[in-house]
């Protein structure tokens, strides 16, 4: 069974984040980039199907981004990934996720696959879209925030989150799934792993290579950032003083009389 | 260009509030456009739709139906939307951001051949074009942006966001598509659904929320949220700290890694304030903190707060709103 993984960078939940020199993009100075934790949970799902299947499998990380997302390769490697294909150009900086589709359309159809494993979301844009779309533009079938999954022959029982509770959804095989938290508790990488995949060989296509060019990909961009800037800060407002019984009560008040939201 | 679409989703055969919400701003844009303004059901729906959509300025009221439609599949579903609307050339197509949404816009968005601006919490026609403020790196940043032209302009919106805007009331067409979705074009099977809990309100369309985090200490500390939530009809809430540590399930995770929110009170107990569960619920109209840690971040952003523990502070404020509302 042939697994891709899709995968992105993003900054660290904890990051301080602001808007860079363009106005549009932001600074990524200074900031920790990490494995999209939605993204790391469907890798660890990749890797533990492989397991189960005695090894019968492999798993394929394939990740669009800038030539820092290459740490992200190294330790979907260390943490068990087969191979690791990087796709990266600089007419893909900004690209928006009816582009990020089509690029990952191609570099999965290249790859040849039977199971997609993407994250619901990533933390960065929280888009939400580009798993979908990738299914969509395969004709796939998919299960989105998924968090228990079962591979049975050439099907797929999954779990998803739905409002208010669970469905269980039986789909056929190939076919696009996005991770929700609770699929897995993602494994660390030993240090020797993660020695020994710093000297993996990591594929780069390039656009071409996938059949693609600059041109193809600013085609495929539907969308536009016009501005980036941060959110209006809030600012601490008072403090209700007194034992619990007397600050409840001045409080309940407050909140009906001053900040009428009651 | 000919309409601006709504889709109309309902939860237990009642419209969600974004619907009216997102209906009621598109008003304006419509009346200067001349756009009529076109709520889209699909599968079962009230009786009265166009009644209940009235109040929110809709034109048309079109209710697609047939094989196929009776229980949501993303596949048959977003079929069934882009064929309704192939040949009505739509100008925008707007959906709540409710989870069933998030799963069918984007097959939506890809079969329409446009771009999603996804979870928008501002919506603003300018130089005859929408543009959507979305809130970016769990809402540290917001972006505007726009869809390229020549396409339509397809978006989902944080329920509460947008609010209500005060409109005419109007007398809704209605019309009747009848389609069937073609065999073999679903692939998934809806095997079972397990109902956790029936008739609570949504998380992200609470009014109020109630959320407890660390200070909670453990999952039978939950029970004096729970009590202040039922009195005031809130949703429950929590931070990373309380779900990771097994107290609390993840569908009430507020924050970068769980649910955004904009409710119009949030109540945060035992909450310190990390950057992560800020991103989630700082364009809440008004927040409480509850903490016993006068340096928690909390306060920095709270519009009030309390210094003190929250399990005698919690229940107090329960007592004293029952009484407050009861009276009322």
């Amino acid at each position: 069974m042939r697994i891709v993984v899709c995968a992105k960078q993003v900054p660290d939940t904890e990051a301080r984040v602001t808007v860079g020199k363009d106005g549009r993009s932001i600074d990524e100075t200074g900031i920790t980039f990490i494995i999209n934790p939605y993204d790391e949970f469907a890798l660890e799902e990749g890797l533990r199907i492989k397991e189960r299947l005695g090894g019968q499998a492999t798993v394929t990380m394939v990740c669009v981004g800038p030539p820092r997302a290459e740490e992200a390769l190294r330790t979907g490697l260390a943490m068990g990934a087969d191979a690791a294909v990087h796709v990266w150009d600089d007419s893909l900086a900004g690209a928006d996720a009816a582009a990020l589709a089509l690029v990952l359309q191609a570099a999965v159809t290249q790859l040849g696959f039977d199971l997609i494993l993407c994250g619901r979301v990533a933390i960065d844009d929280a888009s939400a879209q580009v798993g979908l779309r990738l299914a969509e533009r395969l004709g796939l079938p998919h299960a989105n925030a998924v968090t228990k999954l079962e591979v049975q022959g050439s099907k797929l029982v999954a779990h998803r989150e739905v409002e208010g509770g669970v469905e269980v959804v039986e789909l056929p095989l190939p076919a696009v799934v996005t991770a929700q938290k609770g699929l897995n508790e993602p494994r660390y990488p030993t240090i020797p792993a993660i020695m020994k995949a710093r000297r993996r060989e990591i594929g780069r296509p390039g656009l071409a290579g996938l059949g693609l060019d600059a041109g193809k990909v600013a085609d495929a961009c539907r969308s536009e950032v016009l501005s980036l800037a941060p959110a209006p800060a809030r600012k601490g407002g008072r403090l209700v003083a007194g034992e619990p019984q007397e600050a409840a009560r001045t409080l309940a008040h407050l909140l009906r009389e001053e900040a009428k939201v009651l | 260009m000919a309409g601006i679409f709504v889709y109309a989703e309902t939860k237990e055969g009642e419209f969600r509030k974004a619907t009216g919400e997102i209906l009621s701003r598109c008003r304006g844009v419509a009346d200067a456009t001349g756009e009529p303004l076109v709520a889209v059901v699909v599968g079962p729906a009230p009786e009265d739709a166009p009644r209940r959509l009235a109040p929110f300025g809709a034109d048309l009221v079109l209710h697609v139906e047939g094989p196929g439609l009776e229980v949501y599949t993303s596949q048959g579903y977003a079929w069934a939307v882009t064929s309704c609307l192939a040949g009505r050339q739509p100008a925008a197509l707007f959906f709540g951001n409710t989870p069933l949404a998030r799963d069918l816009a984007p097959r939506v968005a890809e079969r329409m051949d446009a771009a999603l601006h996804a979870d928008c919490t501002g919506l603003a026609w300018e130089d005859g074009r929408f543009v959507f403020t979305r809130p970016l790196y769990g809402g540290k940043l917001l972006a505007r942006a726009v869809s390229r032209p020549g396409h339509p302009v397809l978006a989902t919106f944080r329920p509460n966001s947008l609010g209500v805007a005060e409109v005419a009331a109007t007398s809704p067409a209605y019309e009747r598509v009848q389609v069937e979705v073609p065999a073999g074009s679903v692939a998934s099977v809806v095997k079972e659904t397990i109902r956790q809990v029936a008739g609570r309100v949504s998380l992200q369309e609470a009014e109020i929320i109630v959320s407890g985090g660390r200070g909670v200490g453990g999952p039978e500390g939950f029970r004096v949220i729970e009590e202040l939530a039922d009195v005031l009809g809130a949703a429950v809430g929590a931070s990373r700290a309380a779900v990771d540590a097994g107290w609390i399930s993840y569908d009430h995770q507020v924050g970068q890694t769980g649910k955004a929110v904009s409710p119009n009170l949030y109540i945060a107990c035992g909450i310190s304030g990390a950057i992560q569960h800020l991103a989630g619920m700082s364009s809440a109209r008004c927040i409480v903190a509850i903490n016993k840690d006068p340096d928690a971040y909390i306060f920095k952003v709270a519009d009030y707060g309390i210094v003190g523990d929250l399990f005698q502070v919690v229940p107090a404020l329960t007592a004293e709103l029952r009484e407050m509302l009861v009276r009322a």
